[in-house]
């Protein structure tokens, strides 16, 4: 290989892996066993998490007969939706390594801004107006916060932390000036109907049809295509076992749903904010330089890539996801009042992203966290409503919850730290 | 070997405030060969690839890429003329794949949204594998579970992915044990096998001997000596570090004892940023 004496040859070194192993995802056995290794180096996914959400399901049921009623199914999807929408944002934030802690009451500023552009002749706008206008609003709000996080070099806490009291201070302006007992009611059906509308039976079954199928035909053409390249496709074999899984899932919610009231509007919605959202976080560029940002903003800058532009879409993408929950908030109480965006909204939105399994130290996560810790969250504050639990054990647990959540994080880190040491 | 060296830098100056960190310095490195920057720290060596990189562009002298003088105002530029430099460890996300750092910045698309995955897997196992880097478990394994070794041979490959002509290797071997340092050193001589210009900046005399065919000397900002590996030892080269004969003074040209004791002085507060 070489000239030149000094030089050893090349080759594997001692202890070191085959090469073969890089087809071995190829087979069942081979990606169960890859995937296992992942997990005990700490890249835990999703798997606590889903561990979780059956044990607190378990418990809930187990302690409280009505937990596991329809209408109760519905009422907690109901109840998760906002949260899972703002904490797609803060999801994102986390990615990058920073905070927004600002994101409750962004949310109430944009639910204030379109309940008084919808107050009938005053000014009495149309409804996609008044929410296009929120929307507008909140992520402008995202953007400013992130000019002065990246131009000024302010941590991104403080900044959100300025923000927090600066923005509930503006709900309590607005709404004590343009009320006079401190609520304003929407009185738009299409807007109260955002989370109070339910699809027709029939639509809910070809929605959970649509999404099964679509979700096979996705992961079928991608192993197809990755094949036909050379490269190991993921097994056939577990892309059928997934989507009986998920068949199996979206159907059986549907049922249960149609039992009650039918498939939620906002969860719809919502469906359709995870989509379109995983898809940018894994599937585009600017999705890979959140997680490079999040990863090493170092590594990142050296790559060519714009860090602080980075930040400032991720911002936007939080103050954007901020206004669309906090519409959806007003939607279920059909008002906003003095304390909306209070209360422990904030805490809660946080501790899906985390709970969901988003690292508070950046560049690990994924959006779907924000649905599967908004419904550990959810499901939590349901059952222990139903039970009747007093505020301040209501208050331990969740705490205790969320610590839980944050100590796995914490010990997964130190085992993939562990594994990339030198 | 070629006689018109790849890269080539005359006459370089660049000083921070009153410390001269280079003076008058050239460089320059041929197709196919490893040369060796070496120096004590101050001595040069990062502000001169630096200057290259364009991160700190010079005061004085000019940068010539196969004879013709270029203008690099930027890490874009440089990768643009196929220079590119591996830093220290710096240069990777342990979050993200191999295959993910290895195009990160320069991501390939389907259709202008999509990323293509299987595409961008692909040119990757094959770089590595033109690379002889065969000890990878996956390149769709993370990062953060490489070892040093495995790091530097990814970011190594990142680097000479881009059809990139030469190659500036900082510290590579700093923080490795005996066999990744091996393995790394293997991948050097493989560089500059393929026929790429290879700079290795190092503490590291023993790397040295091992793969460079020559070695410059920087000492104060000033080059001191160049020597061929064949023709010099380990003494010659440690002397040419710490006590080479300094040529030039700055702001007196005369070199008179006196002032040259005070530019060491002056030239050893620099800190190698």
């Amino acid at each position: 290989m070489s000239s030149d004496p000094t030089a050893a040859p090349i080759g594997p070194v001692p202890g070191g892996a085959r090469v073969d192993e890089r087809h071995e995802s190829a087979t069942l056995p081979g990606y169960v066993r890859l995937w296992w290794q992942g997990v005990k180096a700490g890249e835990l996914g999703t798997l606590p998490i889903i561990f979780g959400l059956v044990l607190i399901v378990l418990t809930f049921s187990i302690l409280d007969d009505k937990f596991l009623t329809e209408r109760n199914f519905t009422n907690l999807l109901l109840q998760m939706a906002a949260v899972a929408t703002i904490a797609i944002g803060v999801v994102f934030v986390l990615l990058i390594g920073e905070i927004d802690l600002s994101v409750a009451f962004v949310s109430a500023v944009g639910a204030v801004v379109m309940t008084l552009l919808l107050r009938p002749d005053d000014p009495g706008w149309p409804w996609w107006a008044a929410v296009g206008v929120a929307l507008l609003v909140t992520t402008t709000i995202g953007l400013a916060q992130a000019l002065v996080i990246t131009k000024a070099g302010v941590p991104s806490f403080v900044v959100t932390l300025a923000g927090l009291l600066i923005w509930s201070g503006v709900v309590l302006i607005l709404t004590t000036q343009y009320s006079t007992a401190g609520t304003i009611r929407i009185q738009d059906d299409r807007v109260v109907g955002i989370a109070n509308d339910f699809l027709p039976e029939f639509w809910g079954w070809v929605l959970a049809i649509v999404v099964v199928v679509a979700y096979a035909a996705i992961q079928l053409r991608t192993a197809i295509a990755r094949r036909s390249r050379g490269l190991a496709g993921k097994p056939t074999v577990l892309i059928v076992l997934q989507t009986l899984g998920l068949a199996l899932v979206t159907l059986a919610a549907v049922w249960y749903l149609n039992q009650d009231r039918g498939v939620p509007q906002v969860i719809v919605i919502l469906g359709v904010f995870l989509l379109f959202w995983s898809f940018i976080a894994s599937r585009t560029r600017f999705g890979r330089h959140v997680y490079a940002v999040g990863g090493s903003a170092e590594a990142a800058r050296r790559a060519g890539i714009d860090v602080d532009r980075v930040r400032i879409a991720v911002f936007m993408i939080s103050g954007f996801m901020a206004g669309a929950g906090g519409i959806m908030l007003a939607s279920r109480l059909r008002s906003v009042a003095t304390n909306t965006g209070g209360g422990n909204l904030l805490l809660l939105v946080i501790a899906a992203a985390v709970i969901g399994g988003t690292s508070l130290f950046g560049g690990v996560g994924r959006v779907i966290a924000a649905l599967l810790g908004a419904l550990v969250i959810a499901s939590i504050q349901n059952g222990m409503d139903l039970m009747g639990l007093a505020s301040g054990t209501k208050f331990v647990i969740t705490g205790l919850v969320l610590l839980g959540a944050v100590l796995i994080d914490a010990f997964a880190k130190r085992r993939r730290a562990a594994r990339g040491g030198v | 070997m070629a006689d018109t060296p790849l890269l080539e830098v005359k006459n370089a100056s660049k000083a921070f405030g009153a410390v001269q960190a280079l003076y008058k310095v050239d460089f320059e490195v041929l197709p196919g060969e490893v040369m060796a920057l070496v120096g004590d720290n101050g001595a040069g060596k990062s502000t001169l690839i630096k200057g290259i990189a364009g991160i700190y562009p010079f005061d004085q002298g000019e940068v010539l890429v196969e004879g013709e003088t270029v203008h690099i105002h930027g890490p874009r530029d440089a990768a643009r003329l196929g220079i590119e430099i591996v830093y220290q460890d710096l240069s990777l996300a342990d979050n993200l794949d191999v295959v993910a750092n290895m195009f990160l910045g320069r991501e390939r698309l389907l259709g202008g949204v999509v990323l293509d995955e299987s595409s961008m897997e692909r040119s990757a196992g094959e770089t590595l594998e033109s690379l002889s880097v065969t000890t990878l478990k996956s390149v769709r394994q993370a990062v953060a579970g490489l070892s040093g070794g495995q790091r530097q041979s990814v970011a190594v490959a990142k680097a000479v992915m881009w059809n990139s002509r030469v190659v500036i290797l900082d510290e590579p071997t700093a923080a490795l044990g005996v066999a990744q340092t091996r393995q790394v050193l293997n991948l050097v001589r493989t560089l500059a096998e393929k026929g790429l210009a290879v700079v290795i900046v190092t503490h590291n005399l023993h790397d040295v001997f091992e793969v460079a065919e020559r070695i410059t000397v920087l000492r104060l900002g000033q080059r001191v000596a160049q020597f061929e590996r064949e023709k010099t030892t380990q003494q010659e080269v440690v002397h040419a570090i710490t006590a080479g004969k300094l040529d030039h003074v700055p702001g007196m040209e005369a070199g008179a004892p006196a002032a040259v004791a005070e530019a060491e002085a002056e030239a050893g507060a620099e800190v190698e940023a």
